[in-house]
This record gives structure tokens, C-alpha cells and sequence, in this order.
């Protein structure tokens, strides 16, 4: 599996095992999505197509189930004994809730960004070269070149060339949420999952990791989850808006936004409630 | 009237904390007053000859030497079973899981069970087994005495671990055991408060190597002889007639206090330095 | 290569499944084990001439358990009786009252001192309280005393107790938010009234799970009693008579008991008997700790 070729010129990296050789469904395509905690209906029936190579953001009021719904994407919910999932979801046309479907090279095709930067407890760059590193790749040069690129796209090199051996835990929050965004980037993932990744932070980081959002989406498929309008409105190609558990509109950002089809969605986004 | 109360009680709880503080303080002086001037260099470096209970020459190596190899063989195996246990019960097992919470009322209960029974029930799997009181035995029975402690000990700081740690890490597509070897790091402080922990408990208790360890003058060279341990040292040459044999019983008493102290010193030092690592 | 890494995964799960599950069945192999080897003695005599009887004849074969049984329960109460309220006084004390460098000087000083081994104890009870009672406390009571006495065997194990009741209480009290005192203060209660009906409320639970360890340890506790109490085989008449706790029965007599074949069954016995006692005892007060946990949520 020697995926790490030369720095800087990032490949789109292929589906580790793609299931068949003809797939026509988009990235990640959510078929009746049922998600039940205890005997709570958490989300209900969900039913999206998440397109290749752009931005897609999901909004709603707050406990609508945004993020849950992101999480079942990487199944982060596996750990958890009171919550069942229904339905089937998509990723590169494999059912990653099938029951044989092995969860860790899903977890790799997917780079999670959460709420607060959380770095894992090692030095800088091993943070970086984490992912590389279990998933097989070896040797001191190549990693130290992974994480040179990587650091360099989240435009975090400069300022920490110096201390990439100091613990993580040192750097600011806005430094560690691009780090952390680094460290996803590192396993070659094809897909960003961001849950409220810039609601810790402070303006100018927050700006910052927009930025690149922007700038990422030519080469992946990025998820978001955000709770201010006004970002997904800077940022988003598409847009999913829920409430209560359930996937009330999607569509892209312009005709959400402009010409809502939903009445809720129209007085969510004109601020008619939170 | 309220104000009255107040003060009774003000006085009570100044006086209870006078009380003990000065009945702690004073159990050290007594031990440091009575080991001291037998303290010496031929106390630590020698056996015991003419006999521990009898024989007025020699020191009390046997008992330093028997008790290091116990404990740390003990403290070993236990490793081996608490790590795993704890990062089971902990990271594999799913959240509010019924064996997790079976395994923990499970672990306070040992953890409550006395020393003697750990040493009687040793006892009888050494029957089982056809063995003699031996080095062995002792390193069993330790071993089970202190399991629980440091299960238990673990346990209460992986509890604290962040859920998005494990996750970070799960969603770089690392494997249940690869998330916990990066736990594993952030529980190092932890583990060694744990181990000293143990290492104090285990050291100092008598009733479990009472019947399994034996006692004996000698060092031992393999695991099936006995071993001569501290607890015991202070044990068994405290009753004896001779007031040299005592002398290696205060001997005894103060090294074992020294070490105590040594170790709570030590496991604060490290809670302390190594949580500034800390996330 | 993720064949190779979901492998050592999988080992890695089974290994901690079966360092698991070995760890719980120890509890039930112990259990098990004393059980079978008491089975013997408890052939022989009914389950009530056991625990109810006093005789202890082992080469005629009486085997009694009540003097011993007495004795266990007497000390463990003395212990408790001291300790619980003088701990309780010091521990509000020291988190409620005292200024921030006594709490953290006192508390290094129960920190380390509850890591001293009951062995230290019992030299220092024999050196220190077994001569107090025995020249000062007991003429004032009795004719005559050895010193080597119920009292001496309650002492020694609430000084052997206290600092592990403080430390666990301190941590208790210290968990009460200060929020919570700060309201009862506004509403006018003083700092007393606050501590009695909102930090020692608020702790109940905590003070129950402390004191059942407390009990749990010093029912068992074997080298620290077994040092001071005289060993004596007979009810004891007054606190200041010589007694003979089950531990240190089963330590005592471990030597010779396999000359005598229902002897090492008796001693199992006893041992079964402790080792039973303190389970249903934690059990239990585990389940009460649980109903008043719920009690308090609410």
C-alpha cells in the first residue's frame, strides 16, 4: 500500500476496496436513515445525496439532529449500546451499515473535525503522521514529508517548524483545530466531516479554517455542520436544513437560501427562530 | 443559640484534628525512636544467622530481599491483568455496558475482601497445586490482594479520559487496540500512581504472605522456596525473647515505614509533575 | 496490512476478555474454594452449633465459633465508634474551616500516612497502647488487665482507619460544589447551618461508602488486632479482657491445623465466614448506596 508519493501535489486518493467498478451514486447517499436513542426517534427517515467535491453544510436550530446525523456517517455511534440504526448509507456505493462492512478503512476514508480541537497526547508531528503511520506508512523521511505538506495546507508550518516535537496541547485552540484538520488530511481521507469545527474558536481562526475549507473543496467532499447561518451562507455549495429529526430541504446554497421551498425553511433562515 | 452550636462543635473539630494529627505524628516518632539506633549498615547488608527468632547476629537482608521479589513480580502479573481489564472495560466495552458495571461492583467487593482470606485461599490452591510455602505462593496471593487496588485505581482515571480522544482517534481509522495504545500514553501517570499504590499495599501486608511465602534466614535463589518478608520480619522477631532479635523487628518496622513514606511521596511527586503533560 | 492490524486487534480484544473474566471469577473461585473446604467441618456440625457454640477444642473435635465471632464484631464496633466521629469532626474541619495551607498540609500527612501497613500499627499499639491500658486505664476499671485487650484491638484499628476515612471524606466535602453553599449562605444560614443541613446532606452518600470500607477493613484486619488483643480463647467479660478475633484465629493456628483434618476445615470455615460476611455486606450497602444515590437526584 504505498499511497505516500512525493509532497505537494495531492492525489485523490483511490477507495481502498471499492466495492463495485461502475459507481454512479454520489459520494454519500443516505436511504431511509432511521436513528433511535433509547426509545427517542432521533432522526427520522433521512434521505440525502451528498455530491462529489464541494461543500455541503448542514443547518438547523440547535438539537435537531445535525450532529448525530453527521456522525452516523463515520458510525461514531458504534460505541454507544442504547442507539439503533435503520436504513442504509452510501459511501462510494458501499453500505458501511452492512452488517460484514469492516469499520476502520471507512473511519479512514473520512476526516473528522470536531466542536473543540482535540489533539491527540504526542508531540506535533506525531499528531500528524498518527493516521499514516497505522495505516502502514514507514520511515522518517517520507513521514516527515507527510507531515511537512500536510501542515503546510492547513498553513500551520511556519508557525510551528520549530516545535514540531513539543506536545500538541501547546498550541492555541485555532492552532490545534488546524492541526487536527492536518492529522485527517495526513490519512489521505476523501471526504471532511466538520461538527460546529469553528464554533470554539476565535474569529480570526475561525476565518482561517473557512478558508481552507474553501480551498479543500476541489479535491474533497466536505460535510458540515454548522449553527450559524451566516457561515453556511459564506461557504456552502449545498445545503441540508433540519428540524425536529427530520431533512425538511436540501438543495444548493443558492436556491435554499434565495427561494426556499419550505415554509420552515424560510423563516429559519430569515431568523424567525433558533 | 445557633451561635452556640457553632462553637462547640468549632472547638470539637479542632481538638479531633489535634487529636489525630498528633496520634499519626506520634506512631512515626515511636517507630523512628525505637529503629533508629538499630539501624545500621550490618542490619541491612546481612542475613540473619543462629536463626531470625533466636540467633542475636546478622540483619534482616533475607526479609529486604524476599519482599523486593515478591512485590515486583507481583506488581508484573498485575499489570498484565489490570491494564487490559481497565482498557476493556473502559474503551472496547460499549457505554453503560451491564459486564462493565458487573466487573466493577465485582473489583469493589475483592477490593474489600481482608488479606487473611486472600492468604487462606492462596493457601489451599497451593495445597491444590502440591506446592510449599514458596516465593511463589507469596507472589500469587500478592498478586490477587492486589489486582482489585490497582484495577480499581486505573480505572478511576480512565473514566476521565474525553470521549473525543477516542473518537479523534477512531476517525483516523485506528483500531479498537491502536486507540488504546494512544490512551494508553495519557494513562501513564495514572498507572504509575497505581503501581505505587500497590506496590505500598502489597509490600506491607503480612496475613497474605503469613501462610504462603513462609518465612525463612535465607534469600531465596528460586521460586519454589520461601521467602522472608518484611511484615514478617517485624511479625514473628518482635515476640521473640531476645532483645537483639527485637531490635531487627524495629529495624524492620522503620525500613518498611521508610519505604511507605518513600512510595506516597513518589506517587505524589508523579500525579503531580506528569499531569502537567496532561491534555 | 489491515488484515495484519484487524488481527491484533482481535487478539487484543480476546486477551482483555480473558483477563477480564479471569479477574471476576477469581471472586467466585475464592468463594467456591473456602466453600468446599469448609464443606467438611460443616457435615459434621449444623451451620447453628458452628456460630453459636463457644467451645474450641480442636483435638476433641469442638469446634465453636461464637467467642470468635464476638470478639470480631466487638473490635470492628470499638473501631468504628472512635473513628467515624472523630474523622467526620476533622474532616469538615479541615475543608470547611481551615485555610488553604492547613488542608494541604494536612492533607499530604493523611496521604502518606494511609499507606502505613497495619503491621506498623500493631508494633506501635503494643509499645504505646498495651501499657497505657494496662497501667493507667484499666485499674481504674477492673483488677487487672495485660493490656492485650478488646479496647486495645479497637484502638489500634481506628488509628489504623482514620486517615482513610479522612481521606475519602475530604474528597467528598471537597466535591460539594461551591455553588451550593453559596446559596444556603445568601439565604441567610450561617456557615455552620450550611455545613449540617447542605455539605454532610449533600455527602450522605459519600459517608456511607466510607464507612462501609472502614468496616469492611477493619472487620478483617488481621496482623494490626491480632498484635494487641491477647489472643484468648473466651467471651470477654469487659472491654479490657484479652479476646480473639477470626483473623487472627486463622493466622495463629495456620501452623498446626493440618495435623487435625477437621481443623484446616474449621479454619477454612472461618475464613469462608469472613470472606462471605464482607460480600454480602458490600453487596449490600451497595444497593442501599444506589436507592439513596436516586433519592438525592431527584
Amino acid at each position: 500500500m504505498e499511497l505516500m508519493t512525493p509532497p505537494l501535489i495531492v492525489k485523490q486518493p483511490k477507495p481502498i476496496e471499492k466495492e463495485t467498478a461502475d459507481c454512479h451514486k454520489p459520494h454519500i447517499e443516505v436511504e431511509n436513515l432511521n436513528l433511535y436513542i433509547q426509545n427517542n426517534h432521533i432522526l427520522k427517515n433521512i434521505n440525502m445525496a451528498i455530491p462529489d467535491k464541494s461543500i455541503t453544510c448542514i443547518i438547523g436550530p440547535s438539537g435537531c439532529g445535525k450532529t448525530t446525523l453527521l456522525r452516523t456517517f463515520n458510525r461514531l455511534h458504534d460505541d454507544s449500546v442504547d442507539v439503533k440504526i435503520t436504513g442504509k448509507l452510501f459511501v462510494d456505493c458501499e453500505d458501511i451499515y452492512a452488517k460484514d462492512t469492516e469499520v476502520t478503512h471507512i473511519r479512514k476514508k473520512m476526516g473528522l473535525l470536531a466542536q473543540r480541537p482535540c489533539s491527540l497526547p504526542m508531540s506535533i508531528i506525531d499528531n500528524v503522521v498518527y493516521g499514516p503511520r497505522i495505516h502502514g506508512v514507514r520511515g522518517k523521511r517520507k513521514l516527515y514529508e507527510i507531515a511537512r505538506h500536510q501542515l503546510h495546507a492547513v498553513g500551520l508550518w511556519d508557525e510551528v517548524k520549530d516545535r514540531l516535537k513539543s506536545p500538541a496541547s501547546k498550541l492555541s485552540i485555532g492552532q490545534q483545530q488546524r492541526l487536527c484538520l492536518a492529522r485527517g488530511l495526513a490519512v489521505e481521507p476523501e471526504i471532511i466531516l466538520g461538527d460546529e469545527a469553528t464554533s470554539a474558536l476565535d474569529p480570526i481562526s475561525s476565518k482561517t479554517i473557512e478558508e481552507l475549507f474553501l480551498s479543500l473543496k476541489d479535491k474533497y467532499t466536505i460535510v458540515l455542520v454548522t449553527h450559524t447561518l451566516r457561515q453556511a451562507k459564506r461557504i456552502a455549495d449545498y445545503v441540508a436544513f433540519m428540524y425536529l429529526g427530520e431533512l425538511i430541504e436540501f438543495g444548493t446554497a443558492d436556491q435554499v437560501f434565495n427561494h426556499p421551498k419550505h415554509k420552515l425553511t424560510k423563516e429559519y433562515i430569515s431568523g424567525g427562530f433558533s | 443559640m445557633k451561635r452556640l452550636e457553632e462553637k462547640i462543635f468549632k472547638i470539637l473539630m479542632i481538638g479531633s484534628t489535634m487529636l489525630i494529627l498528633s496520634v499519626l505524628l506520634y506512631i512515626l516518632f515511636v517507630i523512628m525512636k525505637k529503629g533508629l539506633p538499630s539501624l545500621s549498615w550490618e542490619m541491612i547488608s546481612q542475613i540473619p544467622s543462629g536463626g531470625f527468632y533466636l540467633g542475636k547476629e546478622g540483619g534482616i537482608l533475607n526479609a529486604i530481599m524476599g519482599s523486593l521479589y515478591l512485590i515486583f513480580f507481583s506488581v508484573l502479573i498485575s499489570l498484565m491483568i489490570s491494564v487490559p481489564v481497565v482498557m476493556y472495560l473502559n474503551f472496547t466495552l460499549r457505554r453503560k455496558s451491564r459486564l462493565a458495571a458487573f466487573a466493577r461492583l465485582t473489583f469493589d467487593v475483592l477490593f474489600g475482601i481482608p488479606s487473611i482470606v486472600y492468604g487462606a485461599f492462596g493457601f489451599t490452591v497451593m495445597i491444590f497445586f502440591g506446592l510449599q510455602t514458596s516465593l511463589l505462593g507469596g507472589i500469587i496471593a500478592i498478586s490477587l490482594l492486589i489486582i482489585p487496588v490497582m484495577i480499581r485505581s486505573i480505572d478511576e482515571v480512565a473514566i476521565l479520559i474525553p470521549s473525543e480522544l477516542i473518537e479523534a482517534t477512531k476517525s483516523l481509522g485506528a483500531t479498537n487496540y491502536e486507540t488504546i495504545k494512544v490512551i494508553t500514553r495519557q494513562l501513564l501517570p495514572g498507572i504509575s500512581t497505581a503501581v505505587l499504590l500497590s506496590v505500598g499495599r502489597g509490600i506491607g501486608d503480612a496475613a497474605t504472605v503469613l501462610f504462603t511465602a513462609g518465612y525463612t534466614d535465607s534469600i531465596p535463589t528460586s521460586l519454589t522456596q520461601p521467602a522472608a518478608s518484611l511484615p514478617l520480619a517485624i511479625f514473628f522477631q518482635l515476640s521473640s525473647p531476645v532483645e537483639e532479635v527485637q531490635n531487627r523487628a524495629y529495624a524492620a518496622a522503620l525500613i518498611l515505614t521508610i519505604i511507605i513514606l518513600t512510595l506516597s511521596f513518589a506517587a505524589r511527586y508523579f500525579s503531580r509533575r506528569l499531569s502537567k503533560n496532561k491534555i | 496490512m489491515l488484515k495484519g492490524r484487524l488481527l491484533k486487534d482481535k487478539i487484543a480484544r480476546h486477551y482483555m476478555l480473558f483477563a477480564t473474566v479471569v479477574s471476576i471469577f477469581v471472586l467466585f473461585l475464592i468463594g467456591g474454594g473456602l466453600l468446599y473446604k469448609s464443606l467438611p467441618i460443616m457435615e459434621e456440625k449444623s451451620l447453628w452449633t458452628l456460630l453459636t457454640t463457644s467451645n474450641w477444642r480442636p483435638f476433641k473435635g469442638d469446634f465453636g465459633f461464637a467467642s470468635y465471632i464476638l470478639s470480631t464484631l466487638f473490635v470492628t464496633g470499638i473501631a468504628i465508634v472512635i473513628a467515624l466521629p472523630l474523622s467526620l469532626l476533622t474532616s469538615i474541619y479541615i475543608i470547611e474551616y481551615a485555610s488553604p495551607r492547613i488542608l494541604r498540609a494536612f492533607s499530604s500527612v493523611v496521604d502518606l500516612l494511609s499507606g502505613i501497613p497495619p503491621v506498623i500499627y500493631g508494633v506501635w499499639g503494643t509499645l504505646t497502647i498495651v501499657p497505657f491500658i494496662s497501667e493507667k486505664l484499666a485499674p481504674h476499671f477492673v483488677e487487672f488487665s495485660t493490656g492485650y485487650s478488646v479496647l486495645a484491638g479497637g484502638i489500634v484499628l481506628a488509628i489504623m482507619i482514620i486517615p482513610l476515612i479522612i481521606s475519602i471524606l475530604m474528597e467528598v466535602f471537597g466535591a460539594v460544589p461551591k455553588e451550593m453553599r453559596e446559596a444556603s449562605m445568601s439565604l441567610g444560614a450561617t456557615k455552620w447551618q450550611t455545613v449540617k443541613k447542605v455539605v454532610v446532606r449533600k455527602s450522605i452518600p459519600g459517608i456511607v461508602a466510607a464507612t462501609v470500607l472502614a468496616i469492611s477493613r477493619a472487620f478483617g484486619e488481621t496482623i494490626a488486632v491480632l498484635m494487641v488483643c491477647g489472643n484468648f480463647t473466651d467471651l470477654p467479660k469487659s472491654i479490657f479482657d484479652a479476646c480473639y478475633p477470626i483473623p487472627a484465629l486463622i493466622a495463629n493456628n495456620y501452623g498446626e491445623m493440618m495435623s487435625v483434618p477437621q481443623y484446616e476445615s474449621a479454619l477454612m470455615f472461618a475464613a469462608f465466614l469472613l470472606f462471605f460476611i464482607i460480600v454480602v455486606f458490600n453487596v449490600i450497602s451497595r444497593l442501599v448506596l444506589i436507592q439513596i444515590d436516586k433519592r438525592y437526584q431527584l
